[in-house]
C-alpha cells in the first residue's frame, strides 16, 4: 500500500561534469561551478548511470577507504547541493520577473533608413519583419526625448542607465543623435542618474567632427563588420554593389586611433563564404585595432547566406583556437580581444541563470521612428511585436505575453539541457525567423551552444586554478562597464 | 562545504546557504539517536507524516479543503475551487489508486507540468497504467 517508508536510493543529479588542466569540476543548473575533490569524484563515480541505496552507498565507500563518519557527510553535502538526489526532485520554477522591473536600457532606432544594402541583412529581404509603411523613416526630436523622459521615468531607482543608438544606419540622423546625448545629460543631471551611450554604425559617414563627438561624451562605438576586403565586400555593399571597405578603412582609423574614452568594437556576421574567423580576427584586432571583436552567426532563414553545417563546426574550431589564445593571455593578467569568451566568462562569474535569453522586453527595450516599442532593435517597426509607443507606455499585456512566451520555462526542449541557464533558448528574434514564434528554442544551435559554453567552462575552470586574480579583477572591470 | 569548492558567486551563494544547516542537521540526526540508524537519513519534512512507518498521507479523508464538493448552500455553482483543483488534490494528497493518477506510487510525474492547477490543468494528460 505505501512505497515510501525506505528512503529512495541515490542518482545523479543533473549537472555537466567538465574537467581542466588536472582537476574536475561540475557545472550545475543553477548556474554554480563547483570544483570537485577526489572524494566527491568517487561518489559520482559509484553512482554511474545507476542508483544505489543510501547503505549501499556509504557501504562503498568505506571499502574505498574513507571513515564511515566522513562517507556520511560527504554524501549528505553533495546530496544537499544536488550534485546526488534521490527520490522526485521538482525544480523550483524560474519566476518571470516583475511586471514593473526597471528599465534599463532603451535602444533608439533613430532611423530605418540606410546607406548600405547588405544582402543578409535583417531589416531587408525575406526576413523582414518591419511594417514601416506609413510610419516617418527619421525618428524626431520630440519623440527621441520622450524616450530619454520615459527612459529616466521608467528607470526606477536604479542610479545609472544606458541608451543605444541604432538603424538603419544610425549616422544618417547624426543631428539628432547629437541633440538626444545633449539633452538626456541634462535630464539625468536633473534626475541624478548617470546616463551612458553607445552606438551602432557601419562607419561608412564617420567624420572628425563626430569622432570627436563620441569621444568627449563617452559614447561606446560597435562597427557593424565582416572583415578584410574581400570578405567585407562580399556582402556588405552599397545599393550599387559596390563594396564598403574602401570607404570605411581611413574612417575606421580615424575612429580607432581619436576615441580614447570607450573601447571600440567590430561586430562580424558570419555567412556563407565569411567564416574565416581566424583571419578576420587578426585583420580587425591587429591590423585595424579594434579593442575587441564579436562574432555570431547570420540570421536567416535562407540557406544562400546561412552557415552549413561543416560551416558551423569549422567556426567552433576555430573558435576554440581564439578561446585558447584568450586563456593564454588571461594567465599572463592581459585582456584579449575576443568578446565571445569575455562575455560567456562574466556570466560564469556571476553564475547567472536566466528566465530569459536576454534583458529585451525586460530592462531593455526598443524604439522606432514612430515612438512604436519593441522588444528590442531587431522588432523595431514590426506591428505584430508591438510592446506599446512612448506616448502611450508600455503596453503590459502584450509585454506579459512576450514574455511568458520566451521564458525558457516554456520551451520544453531546453528543460533537460544543462546548457539552459547561460542559453536560455537563444534569441527571441532568431527563433521568430527561423520557427514563427519568439518562444521557439532555437534548436538549430544546441548542440553548437553546448560545445561552446563546454569550452567557455574549461577556460573559466583552469583560469579558477591558476589565476583567481585575473576573475576577480575582470568581474571589478565589467561591473564598470 | 569540504568536497565542493565554490568557484563563483552563485556557488558561494549555495554554499552559504547550506552552511548553516548542517551542524542542525547533524544535531538532529544525533538527538534522534544518531549512530544505529545513521543510514536512515533525516527526512528533509516530517510534518504531515506518521512516525513510525507505515506511511499513510494526509488524503480527503482526514483533511477537509474548503469548498471541495458541495459550497456553501449545499449545491456545486459556487465552489471556492473548480473542479480541476479536484483531480489535483486527490492526486497529491491520496494514495488510494483508483480516482486519479497518484502521486505517491503509480505516476510521480502526472502533474509535473501543472504547477498552478487552476491555470495549467489542460496540462494535466490522460495515463494508461
Amino acid at each position: 500500500m505505501n512505497a515510501v517508508t525506505a528512503p529512495a536510493p541515490y542518482r545523479l543529479g543533473e549537472f555537466h561534469a567538465f574537467a581542466a588542466g588536472s582537476r574536475e569540476y561540475v557545472y550545475m543548473p543553477a548556474g554554480a561551478v563547483f570544483e570537485l575533490d577526489g572524494a566527491a569524484r568517487q561518489v559520482i563515480d559509484a553512482l554511474g548511470t545507476g542508483t544505489l541505496g543510501h547503505r549501499d552507498l556509504i557501504d562503498r565507500l568505506v571499502g574505498e577507504g574513507h571513515d564511515r563518519a566522513d562517507a556520511e557527510e560527504l554524501v549528505r553535502e553533495l546530496r544537499l547541493a544536488h550534485v546526488i538526489v534521490s527520490g522526485e526532485l521538482v525544480a523550483a520554477p524560474l519566476s518571470n520577473p516583475p511586471a514593473d522591473f526597471p528599465l534599463n536600457a532603451l535602444v533608439l532606432n533613430i532611423t530605418n533608413q540606410c546607406n548600405l544594402a547588405c544582402t543578409y541583412c535583417y531589416e531587408f529581404g525575406a526576413d523582414k519583419i518591419a511594417t514601416p509603411q506609413g510610419k516617418p523613416k527619421y525618428m524626431g526630436l520630440e519623440t527621441a526625448k520622450a524616450s530619454v523622459d520615459f527612459l529616466l521615468a521608467q528607470s526606477a531607482a536604479r542610479k545609472s542607465v544606458h541608451i543605444t543608438f541604432f538603424g538603419g544606419e544610425t549616422l544618417m540622423n547624426y543631428p539628432l543623435l547629437k541633440e538626444v546625448v545633449l539633452y538626456a545629460d541634462a535630464q539625468g543631471a536633473a534626475a541624478g542618474k548617470a546616463v551612458s551611450y553607445s552606438l551602432t554604425t557601419n562607419a561608412t559617414l564617420l567624420t572628425p567632427e563626430i569622432i570627436a563627438f563620441l569621444s568627449d561624451h563617452a559614447i561606446g562605438v560597435t562597427v557593424s563588420m565582416d572583415g578584410p576586403p574581400d570578405l567585407q565586400d562580399k556582402r556588405r555593399v552599397y545599393r550599387s554593389g559596390k563594396g564598403s571597405y574602401a570607404v570605411i578603412e581611413p574612417r575606421l582609423r580615424a575612429l580607432i586611433a581619436n576615441h580614447r574614452t570607450r573601447a571600440i568594437t567590430a561586430r562580424v556576421t558570419l555567412t556563407d563564404g565569411v567564416n574565416d574567423v581566424m583571419r578576420i580576427y587578426r585583420h580587425l584586432k591587429d591590423d585595424l585595432g579594434f579593442h575587441e571583436v564579436g562574432f555570431a552567426p547570420v540570421t536567416s532563414s535562407e540557406q544562400a547566406y546561412a552557415l552549413g553545417e561543416g560551416g558551423m563546426d569549422s567556426m567552433l574550431a576555430q573558435f576554440r583556437l581564439l578561446a585558447d589564445e584568450w586563456l593564454e593571455y588571461a594567465l599572463r593578467g592581459e585582456m584579449h580581444g575576443f568578446s565571445n569568451v569575455s562575455e560567456t566568462i562574466s556570466e560564469l562569474i556571476q553564475g547567472v541563470n536566466k528566465s530569459h535569453p536576454c534583458g529585451a522586453g525586460i530592462g531593455l527595450l526598443g524604439v522606432g521612428p514612430s515612438g512604436d516599442l519593441s522588444p528590442c532593435h531587431r522588432f523595431t517597426d514590426a506591428d505584430t511585436h508591438s510592446l506599446g509607443n512612448i506616448a502611450t507606455g508600455i503596453d503590459r499585456s502584450k509585454q506579459e505575453a512576450f514574455l511568458t512566451r520566451g521564458h525558457v520555462a516554456s520551451k520544453y526542449d531546453c528543460q533537460s539541457c544543462w546548457a539552459r541557464p547561460l542559453c536560455a533558448g537563444g534569441c527571441h528574434h532568431e527563433a521568430f525567423v527561423r520557427y514563427g514564434d519568439t518562444g521557439h528554442a532555437n534548436l538549430h544551435y544546441c548542440d553548437w551552444i553546448r560545445e561552446w559554453t563546454d569550452v567557455c567552462l574549461k577556460v573559466y575552470g583552469v583560469l579558477s586554478a591558476r589565476n583567481p586574480e585575473f576573475l576577480e579583477r575582470f568581474a571589478a572591470r565589467k561591473a564598470q562597464s | 562545504m569540504k568536497h565542493l569548492k565554490p568557484l563563483n558567486s552563485k556557488a558561494r551563494r549555495i554554499e552559504e546557504m547550506l552552511s548553516p544547516v548542517t551542524p542542525v542537521e547533524v544535531t538532529a540526526a544525533k538527538m534522534i539517536g544518531a549512530g544505529a540508524s545513521q543510514e536512515e537519513e533525516v527526512a528533509d519534512v516530517v510534518a504531515l507524516q506518521q512516525a513510525p512507518p507505515p506511511h499513510v498521507p494526509m488524503g480527503c479523508t482526514l483533511s477537509f479543503s474548503p469548498g471541495w464538493e458541495v459550497d456553501g448552500g449545499g449545491g456545486t455553482a459556487g465552489l471556492c475551487q473548480p473542479a480541476e483543483r479536484d483531480i489535483y488534490d486527490c492526486y497529491v494528497t491520496c494514495f488510494w489508486p483508483v480516482q486519479v493518477p497518484d502521486h505517491v506510487n503509480n505516476s510521480p510525474d502526472w502533474a509535473s507540468n501543472c504547477a498552478a492547477a487552476t491555470k495549467d490543468w489542460r496540462k494535466l494528460d490522460i495515463i494508461f497504467p
